[in-house]
Order: C-alpha cells, then structure tokens, then sequence
C-alpha cells in the first residue's frame, strides 16, 4: 500500500455517503435531475441498515383514522420532551402523506385495507387532536417496512442507472485551502486502493452508530462513520446524550422485536403475570413513548419482577391475537422469536429487555440538509460543501425521543430535501473543482498510523490487544456507564474508561497487512469512529443535569426547561461543550409550549 | 467444534485451500450461531474474510457454504450442524477472498429483469389502489434479500451465469410481472422467454432447498412460465 504518491482523483457533482434509504432517496433526486453523482457504501445498498427497520412509517394519511399533519407535529414534539425543533419538525410531517405516496409509486408493496389503500397501524406516542384517541398513523409493509422500502429504492435507483461505489469505505472529509469541504477519500475494500472523489458537495448518510453499546438492534456497520469525520474535521456533534433504548429487543441478544407488535395488540408481562404498562401510562398502556417503555421495563426488573432464572427480562404477548394475523402482520417477527428464541409466540410470550437501537443526535443540520456549526460568535452557520441526512445528522426532529415510525420518514424526507437543495446549488453555480487542491495531510497521517507494527515478543504470556478486544471493552464501558439509567458517578467512571480505550487505541497494532478485504483495518478505522462517539455522548450526557426523554438520570430526575430546554454541541477538541436554542418557531403553527410529557 | 474453512488470499495464494481451526465447546453456547462461532475464530485469526452485517438475516450479506448447504451464517444454529462444520464460499462465482464471493454476475442478472415498478403515472395526492388479495400475491417474492444462496446453488446459473438469470432474478421478474399496479406485465414476459433465460430452469429445487427466507424460487419460475404460454 503507496501513502506516500498521489491518489487518483475522479470529480462529480455531488457524493453521497452512505446507501441506506437516506442515501438512495437522495441520489435518487439527483440522478433524476440529471447530475453527476457517485453514491459510496461500505456494503452493497440492500445491505445497509434501513433493510432492518419493521413497523412502518409516519403518515397523517387518515386511512384509518382521522388524521391531520398537526396532530402528527404534535405528537413529535411531545415524543421529543420538545427538544425538536419545531420548525423542522413541522417540515416533515407536512412532507409525511406525499412522500409515503411516493414510494406507493416506487413499487414499495405496503400492505392494503379493504378498500385498497395502504395499511396503516397503531404505533407508540401517536394520538388524534392533540392527546386524545389513539392514531393509526403508520404505513406498513407487514413488518418488513424498512426490507420494503430500501430495496424498492434500490431498483429505483437501478432504473435511473445511478453510480454506485459499493464496498468502499468512507475515510475522511477533505478540505480546500479556503478550510471549505471539497471531497472525501475513499478505499476500495476489494484491493485496499485509495481514491479522492473531489466535489462541491458531499452528502454525509452514514447511518447510525449503535455499535457503541454492546446490546444493541444494530447491525454491525453501524459505526458512525460519517460522525468520527465530522468530529476529526473540527466540526460538532449535536445532542449526542440522546440514544433510544427500545423496550423489546430480544433478551440476552437484542435483535429488535418491533413496536407494531404492541400495535396490533400485544402486551408486556412481568413474572407475576401483570400487565404493568398500565401503572406507568395508564392511559396508553403499552403505546407510551418508547423512553416511558423501557424505562418501565428496567423497573419492573430492578424490582425483581423480571423472569427466567436470572429475572432480567420481561414478557411481551401476543398469544391472545389471532394466529391469522399474526401471519399476515408480523410474520417477520415471529420468524425472529422462532429462529433466536426457539419461542413461536403464537403460543408463549416472547422474551425482551431494552436494547439500544437508534441515535437522536448526530451532525447538526437545518432543514435544507445543510451542515450548521457556530462562528466565533457562537452563530450558527452554514459549513460550505457538507450536507448530512438520516440517522447521522440531527436536524432535529427527534430531539430527546424519537417516535416510532419516524425514521423511515426522517431518511426519506430529509434524502429528497438535501438533493434538492444540492440541484439547485450545481444549476446556480455549477462544480468546476479544477486546479483546487485538497488537503491531504491528516489523512496520510491517520492511515500511516495503521501501518504500525508490533515488536515481536519472544514472551507468549503477554496478551497482545487487537481492536476486536479494545471494541468489546468499549461496548461493555458505555452498557455499564450509559445506559437506560444514568448518573454522575456511573458516567465519570466511564469518561475515565474511555480515555483508557484511547490509549489503547493509539498504541493497538493490526496483525493482517494485505490489501484485499482488509476487515481487521476496515474494523480498527471503524474503531476510531466509534470511541470518538463514545467520548461525545458521555461528554455531553454528564454535563446535562436534567432528565428528558431517552436521557434519564437518577440523580436529576426531573426536566428543567429553565436551564436545559437547548442542544448541546460537543467538540472533540478537549472534549468542549457549546449549547444553541431550540427552535420554538414552526412557520405554519403556533408554537407548542413545552409542557409536563404524561401518556 | 471442528471448522475446516476454505481460505484464499489472492496477494498470497495460487489456489484455495482448507484450513482446520478448533473452538473449545466452552466457548459456544447452545443457541449461538454459525456466525458467533466465525466471531470467534477471527479473534483468533483477524485475515478470515467472510461478510456480515445485519446479524438476523434480513441484509443477506453472510451466505455460505455449510456441510454443501448455502446458508446464512447468522441465522444457521450451531446446534444443527455436526461438530464438524466444512465452510467453503458460494459455489459458481470468482472468490475474491477466504469466504467472500465476487457477486457481480449476479446483481447484473437482478438488474437487466428491470426490478422496478412500471406503472401508470399518478399525481402525488393519490395512492395506487391495490386489494388485500392482488396484494397477498406478492408474499413469497418481496422478501428476498438478494443473499445469492439460490443462484449459487442452481447448476444452470453455475453452468451459464452470464445468460441464465438465475433463480433470485427470475423471482424478483415475477415479483413485477404479478404486482397489479404494474402496466409492463407482457413485455417482462417477452423479454424472458428465451431458452437461455427462463426456460433453462429445470426445476432440480436446488434454489428453494438453499432460500434462508423459506421463499419458493422454483414455484415462482414454474408459475412465470405458464403465464407466458398463456398470455404471449
């Protein structure tokens, strides 16, 4: 492998980081309004993780209930414990009903009501006129939405003949002399070549990060590519603190058990047979937000009303829903309850615990998709040539909690936006990036750094690290440190573990040095990007000395919107914090004052 | 547990060869799966190549060759197999590394069945209407994950990969040819009936008996060629 020559350098319009559904909605736009694009990915597109997502997205199609894209606003604000913005939230949820028609018109095979329509089911936190009746707001290709979605924007994607680099990894942002962001380079995975892909805009749509708690629903590429370059480029990460736990992962393994599951009915058991959901939102029961739910669950199991012989999970059943809608509407799920329980839940209870599964924050963004960090005087500015969608970025629409049903919708919506706002950018000015040359210097150091090679130790008793063991430490720092419960003494242990990892990290040498299929230097390059997101949630979730939404603190248990209603930025430079407003300014509604979350 | 995996280094190797790693039963537990036991064999050999990512079969990255069945490893208990597992790459395609397969050949036959809606055109404040029945028929298609285990088990598909579209495309060419929003159902038909495309399936099985999602490739095949004898 050359670090030392120049790498190749191949020029388009715009790059997209990232196949999932964020980044194939996007390259999607900007095939068809006819730029030269390259779209990158790490796996194959139909790899990436959208493919997992179950349940369905957030529409106010009013299909089966009435429904209005106000009381789906509504619902997400108080979802978020109103840290989303109000403006951006507004945004997507007046996009919701056309652009879930869009993908009917992509081929996505929802599934239908009588009347021909697509299926919509119960989903947590949502509700009719503001708080009252229970809304069937979520569009469903049985519980394989995420399945349905991707691959269908694959094969749109197909259609238009859009450039895809698959298996290639995303290394780092590059910047231009003037410090703007003129490209990234990549490695392809089959032979370990480097190559810079130079334009005026690079999209970020790496997807999530979950890969930083060890139980989590995420699939194993989920490592926060796109945020460790964000970090290393000086940029911030915003609201880092928030990390959904879902209530129903499988027990012990944490495969996600979707959330359509208490949609169409079932329930959680604790050991005494009770339905405890009702203790904690008598009103919703088992469709309270899923902050509520889990937090439920790891009271009943702290309490010891946990089962099996450890008493560390708890029951979700569904054996009272018939045997033919089960088939129809969840068959994914009883496949997974089968095949990693060996439980057919069509006849005993499937067995779930919290398990981490989706970040809230990550890359500040607005609403055009644009990258925002603060000047020196602390305004919130636009950061010339980076863009960044779908779970990587934070907008925010989520805010302290994300609703069910609206990821699919946030990586769709924000995917069309951000292309737009590209288009229109490239049509103005076009993306001439000839004679600009990019700053190489950071990059050549962090990959000569892998090139590192371990003394060779006479003495076999010495354990060598590898980044296989320094991943699975980390893993096990930020579950004991970070979880569904927090407080100060728990996080301060962990700020001080990880800063162990890092040295750990630094001095770590690889053992394999070929060039094809490198996995063990594509996982220490991963690694970087994941302890980076380690020390920026932990960071940031000490300093916030409150309790909202998914961030829950024993020792501050309570919100306290008179010093907390804010975003917190973190920079990896000596770990500093920075904080911005929360926007309250919808442009269509009036402002939903922040009031107590009861469900 | 006795793995013999087959490896192959391109930089290193002229040809592929086995190589026999053991894993200390204490290691595993009983609902571990095939590929918690390749974890674990890559911590101690960080160059085994084999690709995974979703860990619960729905990304179809992690197809392989297991005891001469293609299996997705993350969804293959280690309780089924014997305590001798013999691992090899998908048969039919160029191996790129140890377990890792050049793939490409087959997402090409995917692409050219042209596997996207072709419909009527419809305003954005309308939705196709489709019946709970028209859409039941497309259970059984939908769900593939393009994991390759039926196309490299098809000898046809080993035989003539550049001409046989194989079982996975001809399943998503159905998938369209029976969606009711899609208008193009007699041109999909025509542009597979060829004796090289759909008529070289001779429905041996092999892809149904290999499909980790218990779909039906061959039913599906079967089904293509008697719509075209009727329709065209």
């Amino acid at each position: 492998m050359n670090l030392s020559g120049n790498f190749p350098i191949e020029f388009y319009d715009a790059l997209v980081i990232g196949a999932g559904g964020a980044g194939m909605r996007c390259a999607l736009k900007l095939t068809e309004e006819g730029h030269k694009i390259a779209m990158v990915s790490k796996v194959f597109p139909t790899r990436s993780h959208t493919v997992a997502a179950q349940g369905g997205i957030n529409a106010a199609l009013g299909n089966v209930t009435p429904d209005k894209w106000q009381w789906h606003m509504y619902d997400t604000i108080k979802g978020s414990d109103y840290l989303g913005d109000q403006d951006a939230i507004e945004f997507m949820c007046q996009e919701a009903a056309e652009i879930v028609r869009e993908l009917e018109h992509f081929g996505v095979p929802f599934s239908r009501l009588e009347n021909g329509k697509i299926y919509q089911r119960a989903f947590g936190g949502q509700s009719q006129n503001y708080g009252e009746e229970q809304a069937y707001r979520t569009c469903a290709a049985a519980d394989r939405t995420g399945h349905a979605i991707l691959h269908s924007l694959y094969q749109q994607n197909i259609r238009l003949g859009t450039t895809i680099y698959d298996e290639y990894y995303a290394l780092d942002l590059l910047k231009t002399p003037k410090g703007e962001i003129g490209g990234i380079l990549v490695m392809n995975i089959h032979d370990g070549a480097y190559k810079i892909l130079q334009s005026p805009h690079t999209l970020l749509a790496t997807g999530g990060a979950g890969q930083v708690f060890r139980n989590n629903t995420n699939a194993s590429i989920n490592t926060g590519d796109g945020l460790g370059m964000v970090l290393r480029a000086g940029l911030p990460l915003q609201d880092m603190e928030f990390w959904q736990f879902h209530p129903t992962g499988v027990a012990g393994k944490g495969m996600l058990i979707s959330e359509a599951v208490r949609g169409e009915g079932g329930k959680l058991r604790n050991a005494l047979g009770d339905a405890f959901m009702e203790k904690y939102a008598p009103k919703v029961k088992d469709l309270a937000s899923r902050d509520v739910v889990s937090r439920a669950i790891a009271i009943e199991v702290k309490e010891g009303r946990g089962c099996g012989p450890d008493k560390d999970y708890v029951l979700l059943d569904i054996s009272h829903i018939p045997e033919e809608v089960i088939t129809e509407r969840l068959p994914g799920i009883r496949d997974i309850s089968q095949t990693f329980l060996g439980i057919d839940p069509v006849k005993e209870p499937i067995h779930v615990f919290p398990t981490c599964h989706y970040m809230m924050g990550g890359i500040p963004t607005n609403i055009q998709g644009q990258v925002v960090s603060p000047d020196d005087s602390g305004e919130q500015k636009v950061v010339p040539g980076l863009y960044a969608i779908g779970e990587c970025a934070c907008v925010s629409v989520h805010g302290a909690n994300r609703l069910g049903g609206n990821s699919l919708l946030d990586i769709v919506v924000f995917g069309r936006k951000a292309a737009l706002t590209i288009s229109e950018t490239l049509k103005l000015q076009g993306s001439n990036q000839n004679g600009i040359d990019l700053n190489l210097h950071t990059i050549r150091q962090r990959l000569q750094r892998w090139q590192k090679r371990n003394e060779v130790s006479a003495d076999t008793s010495v354990q060598i690290d590898s980044v296989i063991q320094i991943k699975k430490s980390l893993q096990q720092i930020m579950d004991t440190g970070c979880g569904v419960f927090r407080d100060q003494q728990t996080m301060q242990q962990a700020f001080h573990d990880l800063q162990e990892i890092q040295v750990r990290l630094d001095n770590v040498c690889l053992t394999d040095f070929n060039d094809v299929f490198n996995l063990e230097r594509l996982a220490g390059l991963e690694l970087e990007n994941l302890v980076a997101i380690a020390f920026a949630t932990v960071a940031s979730a000490l300093a916030r000395t409150e309790s909202r939404g998914a961030h829950s603190r024993v020792d501050y248990t309570e919100r306290d919107d008179q010093a907390w209603l804010k975003h917190t930025l973190y920079f990896q430079e000596e770990h500093r914090l920075e904080y911005k407003a929360v926007n309250l300014q919808p442009k269509h509604h009036a402002t939903f004052e922040p009031k107590p979350r009861v469900y | 547990m006795q793995f013999i995996i087959s490896r192959y280094n391109p930089q290193i190797d002229k040809d592929p060869y086995n190589q026999t790693f053991e894993l200390d039963n204490t290691l595993l537990s009983a609902d571990n799966m095939l590929l918690d036991a390749l974890h674990l064999l890559r911590e101690q050999d960080p160059s085994l190549a084999y690709r995974s990512s979703c860990q619960e079969g729905v990304c179809g990255s992690d197809g392989m060759n297991v005891n001469g069945r293609n299996r997705l490893s993350c969804i293959t208990p280690l309780s089924d197999l014997p305590q001798k597992v013999i691992i090899k790459p998908m048969p039919g395609l160029p191996i790129i590394k140890d377990l890792i397969i050049d793939m490409d050949l087959f997402y090409q036959q995917y692409k050219d069945v042209e596997p996207f809606l072709q419909s009527e055109p419809l305003d954005l404040q309308h939705e196709h209407l489709q019946s709970p029945e028209e859409r039941a028929k497309l259970d059984g298609s939908y769900e593939c994950i393009l994991c390759g285990c039926c196309s490299t088990s098809c000898p046809s598909f080993w035989w003539n990969p550049d001409q046989f579209a194989g079982p996975a495309a001809l399943l998503a060419a159905s998938r369209f040819v029976i969606d009711s929003r899609d208008i193009q159902t007699i041109d999909r038909l025509k542009d597979l009936d060829s004796p090289t495309q759909t008529f070289r399936c001779r429905h041996i099985q092999n892809c149904t008996d290999s499909c980790p999602k218990g779909l039906n490739p061959s039913r599906a095949i079967q089904e293509l060629k008697s719509t075209m004898v009727k329709e065209i």
